[in-house]
This record gives structure tokens, sequence and C-alpha cells, in this order.
């Protein structure tokens, strides 16, 4: 005789098997990969920067869940790449506590104040990056050349620089391949840029290994393609149409493609699922309309890179698209509106 | 636009079929209960009136209830037998409602009585009628009476028959094998329904893991039929009615309308079968195909078992393992999950899927919608269920309604199904939608006092 208390649930009642941590974790694993190529380009340097904003970002979503009587959501691996990718935006020489003070901020103002996971309208990263950018603009200027002889065992006096003491600039210092261009016109060959050895932040060099990262992530079905495929692109052709009509002055558009943070933010940072459009047309807006910001800051801008700029202005923008651009619902005549 | 129909519709989710279980086995009959217990709300409408009283011996096929009304059908009797009790019996919602207690007589076998046929020469309006005196509902599920829905407005013109074969349902192989065993029924039905609706085109859809079934009816099309199969691509919710006509016919049914504003009925393949079976003979429905499967099952298959049978007994006699936690009462994407093994086999029973302890999906944990848009893709109607989820957490029901389609969502659950952060849409929207309905109803009762 069958006699059990049976569960009940509402249908559906099975469940596709994916879940929000397996994305944020396999975005974890494809990062891992350019944090390896950064760590080889510019020695324990770069690694004591990412860990360090890794492990601010953990410990201020720590803090604050426990401070607001919440479950800790440090499970769920989205602090871990904010870390990641806040780590990857600064330079490799980048002083230990204000990358540790970049996490904090990226964590509570860019992710946490607006509600955690899910509701914050900017990429945390970038939050924290333009904090630190606008609090220490020498320091976040301040590049290393790569491939130094020593880099793997030699830790820079600025790295452990104390807080709030004046920043000890290290003697060599080693122009980005952008602000030479934009300050010097001089721009640097395509093939190092691709390879990643040029100078640059510890994540935005090697633009091969940050694409096979998103091309694992899109067969995964975990980061909608057409985000990265819509900004490159439209950089890709706006430069190339102003390559064309001239030469001397503008930038070569493979040039534009591959260097400065594109790659990384086109691929790891625009892509951010909760700052973009839902919809596959809003999405494709969204593309271009960062695109078109990277070439204008960077051709007409004061700043030699807009990447940063571009993909939280896109942000801000993404929750008008949504409302604007929607689907026409099956059986209606047009838009809802 | 293109008016071509693309043989398939936009969005639509692919969840694993498990379907080779029970598609090869042929159906089989179920023996007798020794109690049946029929609910008389098996079907949406009025409850069926009951005509007989305690004590009385009645015979199978025997009228044990008639139709309250045009928006009911009546209850024939599957068994010979006498009725114990007339009271109140369980069914899934968990509610009781009005029911009788048959008990069948030892040995009673499978004879049937027969009434009035209903020849192919009847008029539409006979045939209607024949079709609601055989207690016919909508088998795929719906259980919706079928002669309302066959009935065609004035001022409409049904086109196109559609015959809907998708079985989309993870899991259920009845409408598959009734296809394979039952294709007389199935053309004998077509010619009643071409009569009662005036089609001129007949089209059945049959989803492509079904080839075989496919390949089977397009060998039996009689000649005089205007009848083609089509093969659509495997997705689901194909087997949905608004899905199946733009599948096959290419258009899209307006929102809030029917199938007939775009000329066309459809009707699901079983419930043609059983007109087909019925009608010639002027008996009821008495019994139906049913697939019992799912891994807490060890004698899986296709049963013939009796209307108002015990859900205890079905799985006490197809093996059930001890373990078994979660019932599910038809498919496992729409399906209800039983309460409890003491409501009984009724006419919209499709399937029973039967997971054990170590089956049921855990309670995942809830995590923030990321706006990742899966359920985007994945809505067939073109909603947005991200949006809608987090209006529901607000309880802007009428933003819901208003601005954002809810009205059309018919509860498929691919947007539960794909969403990685586990968040029960569908569910909130079926909350939602009661209580959108209530506003309404409150608002027309007002307005009218």
């Amino acid at each position: 005789m069958l006699s059990k208390t049976l569960h009940i649930s509402s249908s559906p009642h099975i469940k596709k098997d994916v879940s929000t941590d397996l994305i944020m974790k396999n975005v974890v694993y494809a990062l891992l990969p350019v944090v390896l190529f950064s760590v080889y380009a510019f020695g324990i340097n770069a690694l004591l920067v990412i860990a360090t904003s890794v492990f601010g970002c953990l410990l201020t979503e720590h803090l604050l869940c426990s401070w607001s009587k919440r479950e800790s959501t440090i499970s769920d691996w989205s602090a871990v790449i904010t870390g990641i990718l806040l780590g990857l935006t600064l330079p490799p020489i980048f002083p230990l506590w204000m990358a540790f003070l970049g996490a904090v901020l990226a964590i509570g103002l860019g992710k946490f104040v607006f509600g955690g996971l899910g509701y914050n309208a900017f990429n945390p990263a970038l939050v924290g990056r333009a904090f630190l950018q606008a609090a220490f603009p020498v320091a976040i200027t301040t590049w290393h050349p790569s491939f130094l002889e020593d880099r793997f065992f030699s830790i820079s006096k600025s790295v452990l620089a104390l807080p709030f003491a004046e920043p000890i600039v290290d003697g060599i210092s080693g122009a980005t391949p952008l602000s030479a261009f934009k300050f010097d016109k001089v721009t640097a060959s395509t093939s190092d840029l691709a390879l990643g050895l040029t100078s640059g932040s510890t994540g935005e060099t090697c633009a091969w290994i940050i694409l096979l990262g998103g091309i694992y992530l899109i067969y995964r079905n975990m980061m909608n393609w057409r985000i990265p495929v819509a900004i490159l692109s439209t950089v890709f052709i706006l430069s190339g149409l102003l390559f064309l009509l001239d030469n001397q002055v503008y930038p070569s558009p493979l040039f534009m493609l591959f260097s400065g943070g594109l790659m990384l933010g086109a691929v790891f940072m625009a892509t951010d699922m909760v700052g973009s459009p839902i919809t596959p047309l809003g999405v494709w807006i969204y593309g271009a309309f960062i695109g078109i910001l990277v070439v204008v800051i960077r051709i007409w801008g004061g700043l030699p890179e807009g990447v940063m700029y571009a993909i939280l202005l896109g942000n801000a923008l993404s929750p008008q698209i949504d409302k604007m651009i929607r689907p026409k619902v099956y059986g209606t005549k047009k838009l809802t509106k | 636009m293109f008016n071509l129909a693309k043989n398939t519709f936009k969005h639509g989710v692919h969840p694993p079929e498990n379907k080779e279980e029970t598609n090869r086995l042929p159906i089989r009959q179920f023996p007798f209960a020794p109690l049946i217990i029929l609910p008389m709300q098996q079907h949406i409408g009025n409850p069926s009136q009951i005509i007989v009283r305690e004590g009385q011996e009645v015979a199978r096929g025997q009228l044990l209830a008639k139709a309250n009304g045009y928006m009911s059908v009546p209850m024939h009797s599957p068994v010979s037998g006498k009725v114990r009790k007339i009271a109140n019996v369980p069914v899934i919602s968990g509610q009781m409602v009005q029911g009788i207690y048959l008990e069948p007589f030892p040995f009673s076998g499978q004879e049937t009585i027969e009434g009035k046929p209903i020849p192919l020469s009847a008029s539409p309006e006979e045939i209607l009628r024949g079709i609601q005196d055989a207690g016919i509902v909508g088998l795929g599920g719906a259980a919706f009476p079928t002669h309302v829905k066959l009935k065609i407005p004035e001022g409409k013109k049904c086109e196109y028959l559609l015959i809907n074969g998708i079985e989309c349902e993870p899991y259920l192989t009845t409408d598959h094998r009734v296809m394979l065993e039952q294709a007389d029924d199935i053309f004998m039905g077509i010619r009643y329904l071409l009569k009662a609706t005036g089609a001129k085109e007949v089209v059945i859809g049959i989803e492509a893991n079904k080839q075989d079934a496919a390949d089977h009816l397009v060998g039996k099309i009689p000649q005089d039929l205007p009848v083609r199969v089509q093969v659509v691509p495997v997705k689901y919710p194909q087997g949905a009615e608004k899905m199946l006509i733009t599948a096959i016919i290419g258009k899209e049914v307006p929102s809030g309308g029917l199938p007939i504003d775009v000329n066309t009925v459809v009707v699901n393949v079983a419930t043609t079968a059983e007109i087909g079976r019925l009608l010639p003979h002027g008996q009821g429905i008495q019994e139906r195909v049913i697939t019992i499967t799912g891994p807490a099952i060890s004698k899986k298959g296709n049963y013939l078992i009796p209307i108002g049978t015990p859900l205890r007994y079905v799985l006490e006699q197809v093996g059930a393992s001890k373990n078994i936690s979660e019932v599910f009462m038809g498919g496992p994407m729409m399906g209800v999950s039983a309460s409890s093994l003491d409501i009984s086999i009724v006419k919209g029973t499709s399937g029973i899927v039967v997971f054990g302890d170590n089956d049921v999906k855990k309670t995942d944990k809830i995590y923030p919608c990321i706006k990742c848009g899966a359920c985007v893709d994945a809505c067939p109607i073109f909603l947005n269920p991200s949006k809608l989820g987090i209006l529901a957490k607000f309880e802007a029901y009428d933003s819901m309604a208003e601005e954002y389609n809810l009205m059309d969502c018919f509860e498929c659950g691919s947007c539960s199904y794909v969403c990685p952060s586990n968040i029960p849409l569908v569910q909130y929207f079926r909350l939602s939608k009661g209580i959108i309905r209530k506003r309404k109803a409150n608002i027309q009762q007002k307005t009218n006092a």
C-alpha cells in the first residue's frame, strides 16, 4: 500500500541545468587565462594587484552582507568577477592600498547601494575604476614596461606604498600604445598589440587570450555574443572610415581594435548581463552606442582611453533601451508602448 | 511580411524528451479497480448532473450524469457495477467536488451499452450534439468541452482543421501510440469533424520525433479526404494551439482571440480518435490512453485506463517504487502535482509521471534576476518574463496586464525552465493572472450593482 506524503511543486517540474552561480563561475574560468598572461607579462606586481582587488571585493561584500543582516552572497562568485575585472584594469605597479580601496568602492558603491547582484545599474568594477581614476590620476596612469627580466622576483616600491603616503613613482615607466599615439602620434604594431607585447593595464594587453575566453563563454551560451560583435565592429567600421579619410591623422582600425582596454571591455565588461539590455535589438543598439563613444573619446576626447566611460554610459542608457525596444507580442498588431 | 508557413514558431525551449522508454510500448488494457471514483467536475464548465441513485446497478456505458447546460458534458459509467455512494470526492486541486463511488461487479467485462448511432450523414448540429452526448472533452489535458470548441460562431468561417499530434511535453507518448494504433478511428473522427466545422483542409501536425507515426498515418489517408500530414521540428511548446497554428498556416491568433479568428479549429489527435470510435455507436467515453512513466515506475507503458480509476490503484499496478516523491498529472512542463493519491483518473489525464526521492529537483537557491535574457529568448509569445517577474514582486498587476501583456501568457513554463536564477516565474504569473481576473470581476460587479 502506497502511503507517503507527496512533494508538491508548481509547474514546470523540470529545470534546465544552468544556474546563476554556474554562469558566474564560468566567467571566472574564462578570465583565468587573462590573469595568467598578465602575471606572465608583468610578474609578481600584477599578481599582487589582482589578488588584492579580489580580496577587497570579497571582504567588502561579505561584511556589507553581515552588517545588513543578510546571508552572505560571496558564494555566487559575482564579487570574484568584479575583483578580477577591477584588477585587470589597473596598472601593474598600482599601489595595493589603492587597489583595495577601489575594490571597496566597486562593491559598496557600484553594487551594494543598488541592492546587490542583479540591481546594479553600472558595472561595479568600472565604478571602482572610475573612482580610482578621479582620486589618483597619477598613479593610475603610471605604466610599467612588460616582460622585464626581474619581473617574477622584484616587487615594485610603488606597489607597497603606504596609504596616503606620496606614491613612489618607479623610475622606469612605459607609455601605453594609446597614450603614445594620443600625445606623440606613434602607433604600435598590430601584431605586438594582439600578442600582448606592449605596455598597459594588467589585463589589457593580450587580445587573443581575451577573445578566447569570450568564445568559450559564447560556446557555453553564457554570454551574449551580440555585444562584443556590435562594439568591435562599430569601432572597426567607424575608425576604418576615418582612417580612409586621412591615414596621417587617424590611427588604423586594427590599432584601434587591439589597443587599450577595448577587447577586455567589449568581451568581459559590456557583457555584464545586469547592465545591458535584454532584447537582441536593444543589445545591438547598446553595443553600437558604446563603440561610437569609444572612437569619439579616443580620437577627439582629452583622454587617451575611453572604454570605461563608454561602457558606463552604455549601462546608463540600457534601461531606456529596454523601455523603448520591445518585441512585438504574439498576436498583437504593433509594438506595445 | 511573408505569409509563408515557417514550419515552426519562434523561441521555445528544448527540454530532454525522455520518450524512448514508452514510445515503443503498445497500448495495454488496464484492469478494473475494486472501487471507481468519478468526480462530476472533470471538464471546464458546469459539473455534470447525477441522474442515478445510491444502490442502483448500472451497466458499462450507461449514462450516470447528464450535461448541465451547454457548457457541460455528461458522464458515462466506465464499469458495470453498483453505485455505492454519492458524496464528495477529492480532485487534484485539493478541493472536494460531488462524485460517485462505483463498485464494479466481479468479473465484469468490456462489453458496453450502445446508444443511438450518429451517422456521417447527420447535420453539423446533430454531430455536435452527438459529441456532447458522448461526454467528449479535449483529451490533450485542457478538458475543454469539444462541442463548444467546434461550434463555429456566426459570421466566422473554418478553413483549416488542424489535428494536434505534436505531444511536445517530455515523457508523454499517449498521442504517439494513438496515432500508431488507432489510425482508422482518427480518420473516422476527421470525417465527423469536417462535417461539423465545414473545413476545407485538414492538416495533422506531428513532431519529428514521431516520424513512424507520421509515416503510418500518411499510408492510411483515405483517398477522398483532404488530409495531409505535416512533420514539424521538435520544440516545446509546439503543441500549444497558437504555436501549432503559426507553424502550419503561418498566421498569429490575435491577442485575446481564438483560433477561429484565423479560420482554424485545432483538435487533439486522441480526441479525434475518440470521436471516430464513439459516434458511430452512440457511446460515451469510458476510458482513455495514459502514459505512465518516470524514474519511480517499474512497469512503464501506455495504458487504456477506465475513467475514475483511483491514482493509488494505478500506481500499485504499475509497480511504483516505495519512495515516490512527486506525481505529475500531465507532463512535467505544464502538468499539476498530485497532492494525494486518493484522487482518480479523469478525462483530461494525458499522462502520469512519477519521480522518486532522488529524482525531484531540490528546492534550488533563488538568485536575483541577472537580466540574462534567457526567458525573453524562450517565451513563445514574446513577452518579457524578466520584467514581469520584477513587476509581480512589486504587485504592479495593472502594469503587468496593460503594459506587458501578461494575459497573453498561457503558462507553458519555458521561462521558468531556462531561468538560471531559479525564479518561479510561471508561479508568479499564475497568481498575478488570478488576482487580475478577480479585480476585473469585482469592478464588473460594482458597475452592475
